[in-house]
C-alpha cells in the first residue's frame, strides 16, 4: 500500500516524472544559448541570433499548448479561443515595451506613442497609466485575462454549456476582440497593433545577450509551469478534474462543484496562456490584433492534438514539432501549409486518436483495439 | 456470514474513525423517525407528467424499495431528491428541518444523500482505487483536494471498502475495464465512501449473475438500520427478497404502499403492473 500512497502523493508524482523533462529542456536550451554567445560566428558549431529567437518563440507557443493541454485534455473543455488570453498578454507587455520607447519614437512625443501622435491624440487615454512600471504591466497581463476568463468561464459553466457550444462561444470570444483591437479608437494601435520596441527593464532588446536572455526565460518559465500544472494534475484536484470530464454528473453526486473546479481550472489555463504571450511580444517584437485571428486558436489545437492531450509533455512536444514543420514549410510552399495543418489533423484524429504520445504509452491502439476507420469500415462491410 | 460481518464492522468503523470533516453540515432533524419527505410533487416535461401530486415518506434506517412499469417516475423522483431536475411543485424536506429544493447536486450530496446510477457510472479512465479515493467523505473545497494527502487511515477505510466490494486485487485495474457487475459493486462501493445518510441505489443487480444478486441483496440489507436505502428494482425476485416495504408507483404517483405480499394482492397493483407478468 506504501505504493500506492506514491502514486497519489503529487510531490512524489513531480520527483518521478518532471528530471528528464526538465533536463532534455535546459540541456538543449543552455547548449543553444551557449553557442550564440561564445562559440565563433564561422564555426560550424554556431548557433545564429536568428535561431535562437525562433526557439524562444517555439517555447512561447509550447507554453500555450500547455495551457489548453490543461483544460482540454484533463478536463475536456475545448478552448478554441486561448489565443485570445494569450494576445491579452502580449498585449500588456507591448504597452509596457511602447511607453519604455520615451521619445525616441519617430514624433519624438516624450509621453504618447508613435500612433497615438498619428491620430492626433493630445493625451495618454487612461488604461495606459501605470504602464511605464513593470510591475504595473505584470500585474495587468495577469489580471486582465484572469479576469475575462474567470466572467467567462463562470457564465458558461455555471449555465453548464458544454461541448461544442461552449468551443464556438470561445471562438466567438476571441473573434470579437479581434474586431474591437483592429479599431483605431480602441487605443492598441489599431491594425498595426503596437511595435518598434526598443528595450526591457532597459535592457536593449536587439542585443545579442538579451536575445539569449529572454530564450532563457522562456525556458523557466515553461519549465515552471510544467512543473506546476504536473503537481496539479496528480494531486486529488487533478483527478477531480479527470472525473468531471469523464462523468460529470458522477462528480457532482458525490459533493464536488463542477463548475468551480472548471472556473479555476480554466482561469489557471488563461493565466498561463498570458504569460506565453507577454513572453513572446519582446522576443518577435510586435503584437497585433491577427493574434486574436480564430485560425490561430485552432492551431494550438492542432498541436496538443498531434503531441497528445492529457499528457502535458505531449502538448509540448507537439507544439515544438508541428512549429518546425511550419517553419520549414512556409519556407518551401508557404501556400500549402494550411492544407498540410488540416490533413495533419484529419489523419492524426484518426490514426493517432492518442497522439504522438500515444504511441509511446497506448499498446492500446495496436493491442486488441482497432483503428476506428477499419472498424468503421468493417461495421459498413456488416450492414450492408 | 464473513461478508456480512466485514461490512458490519466497516459500517461500525465508520463512526469512529476521525476522518476530515468537510463544511459543517447542519443537523439532521429526524424527531419524528421521518428522515424524507416528498408532497405533493409534480414534475412535467413537455406536457407529460413525470411526476403527478406524488407523496412518500421514508423512515429513518428503513430499507424501501420502489418498483413500477417504465415511466411510472422512479427515476424522476430520484432526480428530484438528488437536485438534478427541479419540480414544477411540491417539497422535498431532508428531516423536519432541511430543504432540498433549490440546492444544488453537490449541496444535497454533502448532506449525506448518496445516489448510484441505473447505468454504472464510475470515473472509467482511473483506477478503482483512485474511484474510491475521490468518493470518500472529505472536504470537496478547490483547496482542500489541492493539498489533500491520504492519511494511513483512509487508506485503511479505502482497503476494507475494496474487500467489502469483493475488489481488492483489481484496485489498481482501470474501472472502465470492469465487467458490469464490477462496476455496479464499484459504484456501491463509492456509496460506502461517501457514507451517506440516504442511499439511493437505482438498479443494483442489473447484469448480475444470480450469486452476485444475492451478495447485493445481503450488502443492501446489512446496510439498513445504520442508514436509510431507497432502492429502485425491476428484478421482483430480488425486491421480495430483501424488502419489508415496498412502493408502488404508476403513473407519476403511488398506487399502493405496504409489504411485499399485500402489494401483491392489491388488486389495482395487480392490474396495471404484476398483471403483465402472470
Amino acid at each position: 500500500m506504501n505504493t500506492i500512497r506514491n502514486q497519489f502523493s503529487s510531490l512524489h508524482q513531480l520527483r518521478e516524472k518532471a528530471p528528464v523533462f526538465l533536463a532534455v529542456l535546459f540541456g538543449i536550451t543552455i547548449y543553444a544559448s551557449a553557442c550564440n554567445l561564445w562559440v565563433p560566428e564561422e564555426s560550424i558549431f554556431y548557433v545564429s541570433t536568428y535561431t535562437i529567437t525562433l526557439l524562444g518563440k517555439y517555447l512561447c507557443y509550447a507554453l500555450l499548448a500547455l495551457a489548453v493541454d490543461v483544460v482540454w485534455g484533463y478536463c475536456g473543455i475545448l478552448s478554441l479561443g486561448h489565443g485570445a488570453f494569450f494576445a491579452l498578454g502580449g498585449y500588456a507587455m507591448g504597452m509596457y515595451l511602447m511607453r519604455q520607447i520615451g521619445d525616441r519614437g519617430v514624433y519624438g512625443d516624450p509621453l504618447l506613442p508613435d500612433f497615438m501622435v498619428f491620430l492626433n491624440w493630445q493625451e495618454l487615454p487612461w488604461f495606459w497609466h501605470g504602464f511605464d512600471q513593470f510591475w504595473v504591466a505584470m500585474l495587468a497581463m495577469l489580471l486582465v485575462p484572469g479576469l475575462l476568463a474567470f466572467v467567462f468561464g463562470w457564465l458558461a459553466f455555471r449555465s453548464r454549456v458544454a461541448g461544442v457550444y461552449l468551443s464556438i462561444m470561445t471562438q466567438a470570444l476571441t473573434y470579437a476582440l479581434m474586431l474591437s483591437f483592429f479599431r483605431n479608437e480602441m487605443g492598441f494601435g489599431g491594425n498595426n497593433g503596437l511595435t518598434d520596441f526598443k528595450d526591457l527593464l532597459g535592457f536593449n532588446l536587439q542585443s545579442d545577450s538579451v536575445r539569449v536572455a529572454l530564450f532563457l526565460c522562456s525556458a523557466l518559465v515553461l519549465a515552471l509551469a510544467y512543473c506546476l500544472s504536473l503537481l496539479i494534475m496528480s494531486s486529488r484536484f487533478g483527478r477531480v478534474v479527470i472525473g468531471i470530464r469523464d462523468a460529470e454528473d458522477r462528480a457532482r453526486f458525490i459533493g464536488f462543484k463542477a463548475e468551480s473546479y472548471k472556473v479555476s481550472l480554466f482561469v489557471y489555463s488563461a493565466l498561463l496562456a498570458a504569460v506565453a504571450g507577454a513572453l513572446y511580444v519582446p522576443q518577435v517584437g510586435i503584437i497585433n490584433p491577427g493574434e486574436f485571428s480564430p485560425l490561430n486558436s485552432i492551431e494550438v489545437v492542432v498541436w496538443v492534438a498531434v503531441g497528445g492531450r492529457g499528457t502535458l509533455y505531449g502538448a509540448i512536444v507537439g507544439a515544438l514539432l508541428v512549429n518546425y514543420a511550419k517553419t520549414r514549410f512556409t519556407a518551401v510552399f508557404p501556400d500549402a501549409w494550411l492544407f498540410a495543418l488540416g490533413a495533419l489533423f484529419v489523419s492524426v484524429t484518426i490514426f493517432l486518436p492518442q497522439g504522438l504520445m500515444g504511441l509511446f504509452r497506448g499498446k492500446r491502439l495496436f493491442r486488441g483495439k482497432r483503428l476506428p476507420w477499419f472498424k468503421r469500415r468493417k461495421n459498413a462491410g456488416e450492414t450492408g | 456470514m464473513t461478508m456480512l460481518e466485514n461490512v458490519k464492522r466497516t459500517v461500525q468503523r465508520y463512526q469512529t474513525w476521525p476522518l476530515s470533516s468537510g463544511e459543517k453540515q447542519p443537523a439532521i432533524d429526524i424527531s419524528h423517525q421521518v428522515l424524507l419527505y416528498v408532497e405533493g410533487l409534480s414534475v412535467s416535461f413537455d406536457g407529460f407528467k413525470a411526476l403527478n401530486d406524488l407523496n412518500l415518506y421514508i423512515n429513518d434506517g428503513e430499507l424501501r424499495c420502489l418498483i413500477g412499469a417504465n415511466g411510472a417516475g422512479k427515476t424522476t423522483l430520484m432526480d428530484v431528491i438528488t437536485g438534478k431536475t427541479h419540480p414544477d411543485s411540491g417539497a422535498v424536506y431532508f428531516g423536519q428541518t432541511i430543504d432540498l429544493l433549490g440546492k444544488t447536486e453537490a449541496q444535497i450530496a454533502q448532506l449525506g444523500i448518496g445516489r448510484k446510477f441505473q447505468k454504472p457510472t464510475v470515473f472509467e479512465e482511473q483506477t478503482v482505487f483512485a474511484n474510491l479515493e475521490l468518493a470518500m467523505k472529505a472536504n470537496k473545497g478547490i483547496v482542500s483536494t489541492l493539498l489533500a494527502r491520504l492519511s494511513p487511515s483512509e487508506l485503511d477505510w479505502i482497503a476494507e471498502v475494496l474487500d467489502t466490494i469483493g475488489l481488492k486485487a483489481d484496485y489498481k485495474m482501470l474501472a472502465g475495464a470492469l465487467s458490469h457487475g464490477q462496476k455496479q459493486w464499484l459504484e456501491i462501493g463509492m456509496l460506502l465512501m461517501a457514507d451517506p445518510r440516504l442511499m439511493l441505489v437505482d438498479e443494483p443487480v442489473a447484469g448480475m449473475t444470480a450469486q452476485e444478486t444475492e451478495r447485493t441483496a445481503e450488502l443492501l440489507t446489512s446496510l439498513a438500520g445504520e442508514r436509510t436505502v431507497v432502492v429502485v428494482e425491476h428484478d421482483m425476485e430480488f425486491v421480495r427478497s430483501i424488502a419489508k416495504t415496498v412502493t408502488v408507483l404508476h403513473q407519476g404517483s403511488v398506487l399502493a404502499e405496504g409489504s411485499m405480499s399485500d402489494v401483491q394482492n392489491d388488486p389495482a397493483v395487480i392490474e396495471v403492473y404484476l398483471g403483465e407478468e402472470q
